[in-house]
């Protein structure tokens, strides 16, 4: 049984400027026990779209629904949303020094979280509790460390501590926003090991939002790319990776360096992501994207099934035979742009290619 | 592998060492200690080649650069650029030197002055150095903003204005004002979207092939380094415990730091990341202030042994025939052993295919 359905969750945030449209229509749903990577750069609405679901984006205007255990999230009072904040649901974010209260010692702060949820543990048994979490996260001594104050740990300590806060009160799912990013990479192996060793203990469902495909292919199960406050596309993690379809999840994977791609030159993604004031028409990567034709400029895709079994799915004008990084896949790619890219859609391909053109010119200049 | 004559090296660091005292008490400030940020470096950077630094956090990467960069007054050893050594130098006979050293920095919002316009931030150089005024001052700025891939026009436009990549080509690009020689990389694509870090990436090599620059290149992002690098510098608390040339030190690492660190790495690829056996390493880097004796990686190592605690290792040069890790002969100091050494300092080197997984697991006493 699903354990969090999301459907349809738009979020936006009224400005000055214009009206925000962080989130624009994304749906998923996340499995007990399972690990689903939410990837994209910045302003893609992955940080503000869990954020929401805890209720932690006031003055947002937020429609859609979020299913947990058999209630709906966003229609939620404070106080009912309290009670499964840090309960049933708990976040660790990506800064674990402005997380910590500097003034409180580690164990207190672990003890306030649980006590705050629950009035019949005593402080002596909360304390005992902080020690055995902290014990588990992998503290040494931690009898000794409850005592200390943030700032007497490092800081994959400190991302360690808020791990053990965010199991304190077993939670049955756990949202990690970009946990290991300010961590050092032997340190953020250390943390990964640590998520998912307890993940397999308890059988929590646990969100991983992060930039880095790395931790994605190191720890998820099933992936979700966003672009733009849009889901690009959705599928368990082996089919990301090997035969992505569509164009953005393709140009992420090709643009990071790799041992095989070593001492060749990069292939980036022109241009950078859209204002979420202004977006552009049609589908929102089309201004950055290689096979752009007509109908991208006009019509947004929606989420469609790639493989038979369904769970692969991609917002692509692209056919569904179109996927992978295969000579074949590129040729059936291209003969669909031949075919169906008009006047419009080659006036922005030239754009973005001129971009690239300035690059790309260099390479000229360069021999 | 024939020993690289002078002509090659841009940049020879011989025992470099970098000490910030750590002072204590209110009204009389005594030193109690010192951070060893950087402790006896030897380095060579080559030129119109590229020197990669990896290390963890407070390994010392950044002060080792901003000390080849003459920024900061070295504790002790030499730093000798295009033969001359700019330890010893007053100010005013660095001051030339300087358009021949030039930082790219990491945060490209920090690094730019919000108040000040492209074009004025872009041409500070050839104002500070005299070699360039109005009209040609303005022309230089222009090719340069071209060359790397920015708008001309927006000349008169604030950082603000820009997206973090274009920011950081405003950093490129003022790096390269002066045609220096050297351009030193401080995690220069750390803070970019990875579809933006490839563009400025592919920007670097190409100023490198057609002006024939050297760059040390420090990055946390070991796949970011390899793409970029000749020769890769590891670093571990001050100390470089291994260098080599690119290929060698990812395909055949000696020391188990360097080793722990690769497996560490993130890989994008599922399949890659499921097969690997991950060194997950116990405890964190101890304080710079009192490095541990012996080997600096002792308390951390799966491999470590009494002598490790007792004796420090010296960095000798290896031969990479694959198999057995079999130090090749010992070099008089670290940069005669030619550029192509492979230089490792470990009691117990690691061999090709030997597996630190299984000891990995120790727990920290």
């Amino acid at each position: 049984m699903t354990l969090l359905e999301v459907k349809d969750l738009h979020v936006s945030f009224p400005t000055t400027d214009g009206v925000v449209r962080a989130v624009r229509g994304v749906s998923f749903g996340v499995e007990a026990g399972r690990t689903l990577g939410i990837v994209g750069e910045s302003g893609s609405g992955k940080t503000v779209l869990t954020q929401t679901l805890l209720g932690l984006t006031p003055g947002a205007e937020v429609s859609g629904s979020a299913v947990f255990e058999g209630t709906d999230l966003l229609s939620l009072r404070e106080d009912q949303m309290r009670r499964i904040r840090g309960a049933r649901i708990s976040v660790i974010f990506q800064d674990p020094l402005t997380s910590l209260h500097p003034l409180y010692r580690v164990g207190w702060q672990i003890s306030e979280m649980i006590r705050a949820h629950d009035k019949s543990v005593s402080k002596k048994q909360a304390r005992e509790r902080s020690v055995d979490l902290l014990r588990r996260v992998g503290i040494p001594k931690p009898e000794t460390r409850v005592d200390d104050y943030p700032h007497q740990f490092s800081g994959g300590m400190r991302q360690r501590a808020m791990i053990a806060m965010a199991l304190s009160l077993e939670p049955k799912l756990i949202i990690a926003d970009e946990p290991t990013t300010a961590l050092d990479a032997t340190v953020q192996a250390q943390i990964l090991d640590l998520l998912l060793r307890l993940q397999q203990d308890s059988g929590t469902a646990l969100i991983m939002i992060t930039h880095d495909l790395g931790v994605v292919a190191d720890i998820a199960d099933d992936v979700m790319v966003m672009y733009a406050g849009r889901a690009a596309e959705k599928a368990p993690k082996r089919d990301v990776f090997y035969s992505p379809h569509h164009p953005y999840t393709k140009g992420l994977l090709e643009s990071i360096p790799s041992s095989a791609a070593s001492g060749t030159r990069l292939k980036p993604i022109a241009g950078s992501p859209p204002s979420l004031i202004n977006l552009p028409s049609g589908c929102k990567f089309h201004p950055r994207c290689g096979y752009v034709i007509d109908r991208c400029l006009r019509e947004e895709p929606v989420l469609h099934p790639v493989t038979e079994s369904g769970e692969h799915v991609s917002a692509c004008w692209l056919p569904a035979e179109a996927a992978g990084l295969s000579e074949q896949a590129e040729e059936l790619r291209e003969e669909v742009v031949r075919e169906q890219r008009g006047e419009e859609a080659a006036e922005v391909a030239a754009a973005a290619g001129a971009e690239l053109g300035t690059l790309a010119g260099d390479e000229g200049s360069a021999a | 592998m024939a020993p690289s004559t002078d002509d090659n090296v841009l940049v020879r660091v011989e025992n470099l060492v970098k000490y910030f005292p750590v002072k204590a008490g209110g009204f009389v400030r005594h030193t109690v200690g010192n951070v060893h940020a950087v402790d006896d470096v030897s380095l060579v950077i080559e030129r119109g080649k590229t020197l990669g630094l990896v290390g963890e956090t407070g390994s010392g990467k950044s002060t080792l650069a901003r000390c080849v960069a003459g920024l900061i007054p070295v504790t002790s050893g030499k730093v000798i650029f295009d033969g001359r050594d700019i330890t010893k130098l007053s100010r005013g006979a660095m001051r030339p030197l300087r358009r021949e050293v030039q930082m790219i920095f990491q945060d490209p919002y920090s690094s730019l002055n919000p108040r000040r316009r492209v074009g004025s931030i872009i041409g500070e150089p050839f104002a500070i150095h005299k070699t360039a005024t109005g009209a040609e001052r303005k022309r230089q700025v222009q090719e340069l903003m071209e060359r790397v891939g920015l708008n001309p026009e927006h000349y008169n436009r604030f950082p603000a204005e820009f997206s973090g990549g274009q920011r950081q080509r405003i950093g490129v690009a003022r790096a390269l004002a002066l045609r220096p020689k050297l351009i030193i990389c401080d995690e220069p694509v750390s803070a970019l979207d990875v579809s933006i870090q490839a563009q400025v990436l592919n920007l670097l090599a190409d100023l490198q092939q057609e002006y024939g620059l050297s760059y040390l290149f420090i990055a946390h992002d070991l796949e970011v380094v390899r793409h970029v690098s000749d020769k890769v510098a590891v670093m571990y608390l001050g100390r470089v415990g291994e260098a080599a040339p690119k290929e060698d030190l990812y395909t055949h690492p000696r020391h188990p730091y360097t080793v722990a660190l690769l497996s560490a790495a993130p890989a994008a690829d599922p399949d890659t990341a499921a097969a690997r056996q991950r060194v997950i390493l116990t405890g964190d880097v101890p304080s710079p202030i009192t490095p541990p004796a012996g080997c600096r990686f002792h308390p951390r190592c799966p491999r470590a042994q009494e002598i490790c605690g007792i004796q420090e290792p010296r960095l000798v040069p290896y031969k990479d025939t694959g198999g057995e890790a079999e130090p090749a002969g010992v070099a008089a100091a670290p940069w005669s052993a030619g550029a192509d050494a492979h230089l490792a300092a470990c009691h117990f080197p690691v061999a090709d295919g030997e597996s630190l997984a299984a000891a990995g697991t120790r727990e920290l006493a």
